[in-house]
């Protein structure tokens, strides 16, 4: 136990290294998930096919190859940024293709009246996205996306297999100096279910005040 | 779907299309030329970069790689399926005793990243003298995480089959055991088919934490052979093509299984697919 507290310094600064990229990495994947569902389902054949390549070349690729091949890669290509960069921008474009694919699911599950009832205001394809359509997907899709939520945070630990220290390699740092692995790998784990539990519990208050009676 | 958002395009839309098609095309193309650009101006497009990759040996190793991948898959998802429906069953059972381990298992297991498990095993079982060989040092922790998804799919499975069928066979004087086994698993074995196909799938994503053990699938072998040749990008760049096809394929026959299941007069579902 006293393994635990003697570093908890080191835990703390993983502990903010994981919530920093999956604050991050969440804010990108929902632009990119965004920007991907509004492509599929328009009205553009080139776009929606660029958009179905992109969501299934991403879900079909370990995150682990993408981060090997942008980490290794990319610099003898003679695109370098730093670590943690790279780590957040590859989650970002990963987890955007599952955003993607739970946004169009949500905007499947609208009645077509409402698209239809927007087109016949006038409003263009644009507009009747983000003032109609839209707005009453997210409604629907709160859960996927806490469930994504929670998923990402796990999947940011994989960054720790490129060279990131976050949560899960200051646990692992830590073991190699203090070789007592039960406490420490057990302390990591409750951290990251901690962060899950409150996604949940967002995602839970989220879903009951958003919720459209119907 | 495809009308849901848009008429059938009048000639103002038509010449809006047209404009968005060229301004899509155009940015594409952009991108396209940017990374040539940047492969040729750092030279890594010579011919003698990417000749070894139509090479047989060169082959002959990562298909070895691709093999321990699907090794490593096969057996973690025999596991993982063995427990995920015995933990399915005690989530579904009436005894509380049962019922709530195998709901703080799942539970539990569902927030644990498995690099963290892989860890697990790799540094802290040696010190309790459980040295597992290499194989198992992969296959151990994928089983204990899937089994926690495969627990989930299943247990909707039998939750998606109407209670009217568990009660008739009951009132036909099966017991509960011969109800389950003889009436809803079977039903509920169909539905879940195309999520199981889906799961295994992620499943072999995470097999590509063997870079982390250091058990030559495929993404070590890549590793290895980079180290090697110095052919950094081009490797990994070919490694991920071949994790791209195997999976693209199984992903496709997920989808096929799920029409086919939908048509004949399965539930009509939403999957969304959870990032692994």
């Amino acid at each position: 136990m006293s393994a635990l507290l003697d570093h908890l310094p080191e835990f703390w600064q993983g502990l903010v290294v994981t919530l920093q990229m999956t604050a991050a990495s969440f804010v990108g994947a929902a632009a990119v998930g965004l920007v991907i569902v509004a492509m599929r389902v328009g009205p553009v054949p080139v776009l929606r096919t660029v958009a179905t390549v992109y969501v299934e070349t991403l879900q079909n690729l370990p995150l682990l190859v993408l981060l090997v091949l942008a980490v290794f890669g990319l610099p003898e290509i003679g695109l370098k940024a730093g670590l943690t960069t790279t780590a957040i921008v590859v989650i970002a474009l990963y987890e955007g293709a599952y955003i993607a694919e739970a946004l169009r699911s949500g905007v499947n599950a609208i009645s077509s009246g409402q698209g239809e009832a927007a087109r016949a205001l006038g409003l263009t394809f644009g507009q009747s996205l983000r003032h109609v359509v839209l707005p009453q997907a997210l409604r629907t899709v709160v859960q996927p996306i806490g469930n994504i939520f929670i998923a990402l945070t796990m999947n940011t630990s994989l960054a720790a297999a490129v060279g990131v220290v976050e949560l899960t390699a200051a646990a692992n740092r830590v073991n190699l100096l203090e070789a007592q692995p039960i406490p420490i790998f057990v302390g990591a784990g409750l951290a990251y279910a901690a962060v899950a539990a409150c996604a949940g519990f967002v995602t839970g208050r989220l879903e009951r005040r958003l919720a459209v009676a119907r | 779907m495809s009308n849901l958002l848009f008429d059938e395009p009048g000639p103002r839309a038509r010449r809006r299309i047209r404009l968005a098609t060229v301004a899509g095309v155009l940015v594409l193309l952009a991108l396209v030329a940017l990374a040539v650009r940047q492969f040729a101006a750092n030279g890594q497009l010579a011919a003698e970069r990417w000749q070894p990759y139509a090479t047989w040996p060169m082959w002959r190793y990562l298909l070895g790689g691709l093999w321990s991948t699907a090794l490593a898959a096969v057996v973690s998802a025999a596991i993982a399926m063995a427990g995920g429906l015995a933990l399915a069953l005690g989530r579904l059972s009436r005894r509380r005793a049962v019922r709530l381990p195998a709901a703080a298992y799942v539970e539990a297991v569902r927030t644990i990243p498995a690099l963290l498990l892989v860890y697990l095993v790799l540094f802290a079982l040696p010190r309790y003298g459980l040295d597992l060989p290499l194989f198992w040092k992969l296959v151990v922790p994928l089983a204990v995480s899937n089994a926690a998804a495969f627990a989930e799919i299943f247990r909707a499975g039998v939750m998606s089959v109407e209670r009217g069928q568990g009660e008739a066979a009951l009132a036909l004087g099966l017991t509960h055991g011969q109800s389950m086994r003889l009436v809803v698993l079977p039903q509920a074995a169909r539905r879940v088919l195309p999520s199981i196909v889906s799961q295994s799938v992620g499943l072999l994503k995470d097999t590509s934490l063997g870079f982390v053990v250091s058990y030559a699938e495929l993404l070590y072998s890549g590793k290895v052979l980079a180290n090697y040749n110095g052919l950094l990008i081009q490797t990994y760049i070919v490694v991920a093509l071949v994790y791209l096809v195997v999976n693209a394929s199984l992903s496709a026959l997920a989808r096929s299984l799920d029409r086919s299941v939908a048509g004949r007069g399965g539930p009509r579902r939403r999957i969304i697919r959870v990032p692994r």
